[in-house]
């Protein structure tokens, strides 16, 4: 049974697995790291990813227009996200409870909404799988990287735009001093609000989109609570990848490769008990947290608020 | 007297926020096409209709008290604990396990060790993250929440193997749930409601949490700690060794939260697979509670009463106006932006007070019955 798993087949179904898994996580955490790296952690990802893929898989159902879902779910995470960017940098509200209450308020409105507008548990024509030419061809290869769907190709191609944006541009610099020391890069004449706004917002867009990859791409379904806990480890991923966009594509990668291996070990019947193989994300997850948090420092403004001395 | 006005303002700042919450939702309700005071109504009326309406909004605080508690401790130790789901379920496993295996013991006394075991189950799982952020700098938010997904896992395989119900091991359903409790194993009841003795056990421990948090050194030095971790660590005091302690001890309080549930309302645990089937999201609720009592564990008492009476009316809402009682986790979420949104409020008369005392040249009053500090890093 436990060879099983060596079949060539086998090991290209979990390898395309995880790579689609870790699209949710991706988009969330690349988002979440652009508002750590300002200053400032938005815990309210999972809720805004709940809303998020709500929106999304109620405008495909009624519309079948899947780029019009995707825009309405980015909508939603944007509203989400300047509320929350008010909260914390107007109002200087504590960043990590008002996340919690963000997450309650989506985790209740995003199951008030589908009781109210859907009901039932119905499934959508999701985004189709698009099969690059000649590179899907390739044996094995092809099927890992090369026959996804358009979301999962997005999500892949924001880590070295994130990359970029964060390192190589003056934009990047300005969010980068906000987050370290917000005092020197307001006398600089950088407008510290105006960058966590932007940083914010982006996040919740980004979340937004988290979300939709999983209603209309991933799962093709509305369920309560349909996130669990995706958008919290999400955030946990952003900790691990050390601020990174690079590191956050390492972290989300092993996470999604751990629980597509659990998942495929469940397929396959080997004697596991599901629930053991379920747990085994969250504890590496731990584990590598112990490993990598105290290398890298995280930025230096984190979770406080910043206000002018008059 | 302006001194006095102003404590009394910062204490109804949380009321006011809620105040807004319940407004912002009246206008959700309009949108749903409800009527927003009949709604509320039909909300009072089956939290506070009635002795049993009552005595259900008190069953439903009490897991919310003693989440709570904990929460006053970690949070004034300036340690965030998410992980109240994961502690509760710990503690019940425990809790469970003791009153299933020592049947010939005499009912007061498993009663007794079932909640100490309840107590310890959350106390590890609390404590576990409390060591990893002492002494490998990780972050307690993530970890606790992590634990919680654990926590999830781990009930679903003892309830679906070494602890299933051997009736149910029987039977093709295999529905995944432990043997009931022995009937003089219970927690006493106050017939004919559902209202049981934790209740009361909650309400004692508010007040043991209070001494313990400013009668007593370990809660001196935590909340030391949550204030000013380099100053107490140049007077001495050992800041790890606080740090996991907090969290510690806000698991324990969880996990007796959890060990309450099983031994008063439920009997047995049952799992549908998820953390909330079981705890009801006391987990998270509690947080909001103790928030909203400002940290303090006997205004935690009223809040939680508050909470519980949402969620118990929420369900006669639903009932009479057909909105989906969804809404009140939607509200509690509002109540909890609201409130810690409120809170430059009190900042900014208290930075007021301070600069006014300067201008007299007389020392600024005392601070320490002001219950929340003002920011808490996480």
């Amino acid at each position: 049974m436990i060879s099983d798993l060596f079949s060539v087949t086998v090991l290209v179904g979990i390898l395309a697995s995880g790579i689609r898994l870790a699209t949710p996580y991706l988009y969330a955490a690349i988002g979440e790291t652009f508002g750590q790296r300002s200053g400032v952690l938005n815990l309210g990802v999972e809720g805004q990813m709940l809303l998020g893929a709500f929106a999304a898989f109620y405008v495909a159902l009624t519309t079948g227009n899947l780029g019009l879902a995707v825009l309405v779910s980015m909508l939603v995470g944007a509203i989400l996200g300047l509320a929350m960017a008010f909260v914390t940098v107007n109002l200087h509200a504590q960043q990590g409870i008002s996340g919690i209450g963000f997450y309650l308020f989506g985790l209740g409105m995003s199951d008030l909404l589908f009781q109210k507008m859907l009901g039932t548990v119905e499934t959508v024509k999701g985004f189709p799988k698009i099969h690059i030419p000649f590179l899907s061809d390739i044996p094995g290869l092809g099927e890992i990287f090369f026959s996804q769907n358009l979301m999962v190709y997005v999500a892949y191609l924001l880590v070295p735009i994130a990359w970029f944006v964060l390192n190589k541009t003056t934009l990047g610099l300005k969010i980068r001093s906000v987050g370290e020391n917000p005092e020197a890069a307001d006398s600089l004449g950088v407008s510290v609000a105006g960058i966590r706004y932007f940083t914010i917002v982006l996040g919740g867009t980004l979340s937004g989109v988290a979300g939709a990859s999983l209603s209309i791409a991933l799962l093709n379904v509305f369920q309560q609570n349909m996130t669990s806990g995706l958008g919290f480890i999400a955030v946990a991923l952003v900790y691990f990848g050390g601020w990174r966009p690079w590191g956050v594509l390492g972290g989300a990668l092993l996470f999604s490769m751990v629980n597509s291996l659990q998942l495929w070990i469940q397929v396959l019947g080997i004697p596991i008990p599901s629930d053991i193989a379920v747990m085994m994300p969250y504890v590496l997850t731990i584990l590598v947290l112990v490993a990598s948090v105290s290398r890298v420092r995280g930025p230096s403004a984190l979770t406080k608020p910043f206000e002018r001395e008059d | 007297m302006r001194a006095k006005l102003s404590s009394l303002f910062d204490g109804l700042l949380p009321v006011i926020a809620t105040l807004a919450a319940l407004a912002v939702g009246a206008v959700m309700l309009l949108f749903l096409r409800a009527n927003p005071l009949e709604a509320y109504a039909a909300l009072w009326d089956g939290a506070f209709g009635s002795t049993n309406a009552f005595a259900e909004t008190l069953v439903k605080a009490t897991p919310l008290l003693l989440v709570a508690l904990g929460i006053c401790i970690s949070f004034r130790g300036d340690v965030i604990n998410i992980g109240g789901e994961g502690q509760m379920i710990v503690g019940a496993i425990l809790a469970t396990w003791v009153g299933l295996t020592f049947t010939s013991l005499p009912g007061w006394l498993v009663i007794v060790l079932a909640m100490l075991a309840g107590f310890l189950g959350g106390g590890i799982w609390g404590g576990i993250p409390g060591f990893l952020k002492a002494y490998f700098n990780v972050n307690e938010i993530l970890s606790t929440v992590m634990m919680n997904a654990i926590a999830v896992q781990l009930m679903n395989f003892m309830l679906r193997g070494p602890m299933i119900d051997p009736s149910q091991a029987e039977l093709a359903s295999k529905i995944p749930q432990t043997a009931r409790l022995l009937e003089n194993f219970r927690l006493p009841r106050w017939a004919p409601t559902r209202l049981h003795l934790g209740a009361l056990i909650a309400v004692v421990l508010a007040i043991l949490v209070y001494i313990l948090l400013w009668r007593t050194v370990l809660g001196y030095r935590i909340r030391a700690v949550g204030q000013n971790p380099n100053a107490s660590r140049y007077a001495g005091i050992n800041v790890k060794r606080y740090v996991v302690l907090a969290l510690l001890l806000s698991g324990a309080f969880a996990g007796l939260a959890g060990a309450v549930q099983v031994y008063g309302v439920n009997y047995r645990m049952i799992t549908d697979g998820s953390a909330s089937g079981f705890t009801g999201s006391a987990g998270f609720n509690g947080i909001v509670a103790a928030l909203f009592g400002q940290l303090h564990p006997i205004w935690s008492i009223p809040a939680s009463i508050l909470f519980g009476a949402l969620l118990v009316g929420a369900n006669k809402m639903q009932r009479v106006v057909q909105v989906p009682s969804a809404l009140v986790i939607a509200l509690n979420g509002l109540v909890v932006v609201f409130v810690v949104s409120s809170e430059i409020w009190r900042r900014r008369r208290q930075r007021r007070r301070l600069a006014a005392a300067r201008e007299d040249d007389t020392p600024p009053e005392p601070d320490s019955d002001t219950p929340v500090k003002t920011e808490v890093h996480v």
